[in-house]
């Protein structure tokens, strides 16, 4: 295209013609991008798959902890994994992506766009579950082949995803929160601290019967500890639905949405 | 027909409405005011400059018609709408150039330019625009790695992929080279011929005086000028002559028409203007004056104030934060 081909009557390449594209279409590319660049990213990927993993096989094939739960190694680890897994992606990595876009003013710019802010944060939803999804397959492919045999009601095909999506909405909300309201850098280093933090007292690898009998019900009340016990209960005890995790992550999921619904300041 | 009168036509836009109009604007930073009762108009389908020293109120200004900041006081209309309650209508419909970032570092220009056209119904393609701009060659390099001037470019490139009808542009040609302003002025220029409103700030004179239709000049928040550059530029006409220094320049003064001036600044470089235009009596008078002296005038010139003549003259030369 050239001045020329202007001057020769086509219709110039810049000749006005606006609209938004339709939501989804939006919404499908800001997830793609979004997942491409995670995908791309090493950090990103040490600490939402390579970490998971390594731990799940790990502490399964080695006796590196003494569980002493009655379970075997990859019974007991494999739902704590999975809410490694979920918090990982839906906080660590959600607000330290988000809060460096906050930074670069790329949150600002996407805002002069059609793609509105309930569409940009149901993209960051997309590529949160996406991500999951990768993580799940591949953690119970590891887990199946490090000996996890679940010992579910029916019922858990229900129950465990629903606690999954409750992980993910209280680590969201979390993790934005953070994001939008902290410089980048202490974003960075606080969703790390947090990280490690939960993966040790959050029932993952070290069982939270090990801490003393008084602290054990108030690590059972953060998100990680309430989503790895709340997952154990399903997966490994046959339980239809752990009345008190679940209701434990719905508070924090519905306490960080409504938080960072206030606070979060775009630029 | 024209091509503007056909994109009317394309977008069933009323042209005699203006792109941009500001009444009163006032926006405050604490206790400072950073835009003090500012208005001004933007035609549409017109290029219009916003000039204005460092914390004049520019980016302000841009940002609240943007939509990104709600003014204390005063109107702004965009096409017509309210930038913060229409913003729904509006974002499609206006492209924007902020003056720095926006761009994730890890994305390159073809990822960038791709996500954008999706989020638009009829996009130009973006290999296309990236050619247009010239990208192409470093299409999938990451936007950490690019060039100050290529990162601008490719900002411009995102302002204009949804094919919007009016642009904002804040300082597009900053940090670019010399063969990347032209680039970019021609691009502009073709906006302009496509029926694209234009509004840029700037701080190159040059480049407001030869691309925009229409200037505003502001400081401290305010609007202290506004006219088409010429209108800015053509009201002291400027006669520019070298020769030894030290010339009596009051005598040469008692010369010339009255409200007349005449200076040497620096040493040897004499300035001789006077209201509205030279003319040939003038012309006569000065190089009579020297020759009667037997001062050859070396260099001698005629010209109208530059731009930047008329920006110093209204903002003042002490500079600002």
């Amino acid at each position: 295209m050239t001045a020329a081909a202007d001057a020769a009557g086509a219709a110039p390449v810049f000749a006005p013609a606006p609209g938004a594209a339709p939501l989804y279409r939006m919404i499908a590319a800001q997830a793609g991008l979004e997942l491409r660049t995670l995908l791309r990213n090493g950090e990103q990927l040490l600490l939402t798959l390579v970490i998971p993993l390594l731990l799940l096989a790990a502490f399964s094939l080695e006796p590196l902890v003494n569980f002493a739960t009655g379970m075997s190694r990859a019974d007991f680890l494999t739902p704590g994994i999975i809410a490694l897994a979920v918090m990982s992606t839906a906080f660590t990595s959600q607000a330290i992506a988000t809060g460096f876009e906050r930074r670069y003013g790329v949150l600002k710019r996407l805002g002069a766009t059609p793609l509105s802010r309930p569409g940009l944060i149901t993209s960051k939803t997309a590529t949160v579950v996406t991500v999951e999804l990768l993580q799940g397959v591949l953690i119970i492919a590891v887990a199946l082949g490090v000996g996890w045999r679940p010992s579910a009601s029916p019922a858990a095909i229900v129950t465990a995803p629903l606690l999954i999506v409750l992980g993910t909405a209280a680590f969201s909300g979390l993790g934005l929160l953070m994001a939008g309201t902290l410089r980048a850098e202490a974003t960075l280093a606080a969703a790390n601290l947090v990280y490690i933090v939960l993966l040790g007292v959050g029932g993952v690898v070290f069982p939270l019967t090990r801490f003393p009998a008084a602290a054990r019900p108030l690590l059972e009340l953060l998100p990680t500890g309430a989503l790895s016990t709340g997952l154990r209960a399903v997966l490994q005890h046959g339980i239809v639905l752990p009345v008190g995790n679940t209701v434990t992550l719905a508070v924090w999921a519905l306490m960080a949405i409504a938080l960072a619904m206030r606070l979060f300041r775009w630029e | 027909m024209s091509s503007r009168k056909l994109a009317c036509v394309r977008t069933g836009r009323d042209a005699a409405a203006a792109a941009v109009e500001i009444g009163g604007l006032v926006k405050r930073y604490g206790r400072t005011a950073a835009v003090d009762g500012l208005s001004l108009t933007a035609a549409s389908g017109a290029v219009t400059g916003i000039l204005g020293p460092n914390g004049a109120g520019k980016t302000t200004t841009i940002e609240i018609c943007e939509g990104y900041r709600r003014p204390d006081a005063g109107a702004v209309r965009v096409l017509g709408l309210d930038p913060i309650r229409d913003a729904r209508v509006l974002r499609p419909r206006v492209g924007v150039m902020l003056q720095s970032g926006g761009i994730p570092p890890s994305v390159s220009p073809a990822d960038y330019l791709r996500l954008l056209s999706r989020f638009h119904a009829s996009p130009i393609d973006p290999a296309a625009l990236l050619d247009l701009v010239g990208l192409a060659p470093v299409a999938r390099t990451p936007y950490k790695r690019l060039s100050g001037g290529q990162q601008q470019r490719l900002s411009l490139a995102a302002a204009v992929i949804g094919r919007p009808e009016l642009v904002f542009l804040d300082e597009p040609t900053a940090g670019m080279d010399p063969q990347a302003r032209h680039a970019t002025w021609e691009l502009i220029t073709r906006l302009r011929a496509a029926g694209v409103s234009v509004i840029l700030t700037t701080h190159f004179m040059e480049e407001a005086e030869r691309l925009c239709d229409h200037v505003a000049i502001i400081d401290h928040g305010a609007l202290v000028a506004a006219g088409t550059p010429g209108q800015l530029t053509g009201t002291v006409g400027q006669l520019r002559f070298r020769a030894e220094p030290g010339l009596e320049t009051d005598a040469l003064l008692a010369a010339l028409p009255p409200a007349s001036a005449a200076k040497e600044s620096p040493a040897g470089h004499y300035v001789i203007e006077v209201p509205g235009a030279v003319d040939p009596p003038l012309l006569a008078a000065v190089t009579a004056w020297c020759a009667e002296r037997g001062v050859l005038a070396n260099s001698l010139r005629i010209e109208s104030r530059t731009l930047e003549d008329v920006f110093l003259e209204l903002t003042g030369k002490e500079l600002r934060a």
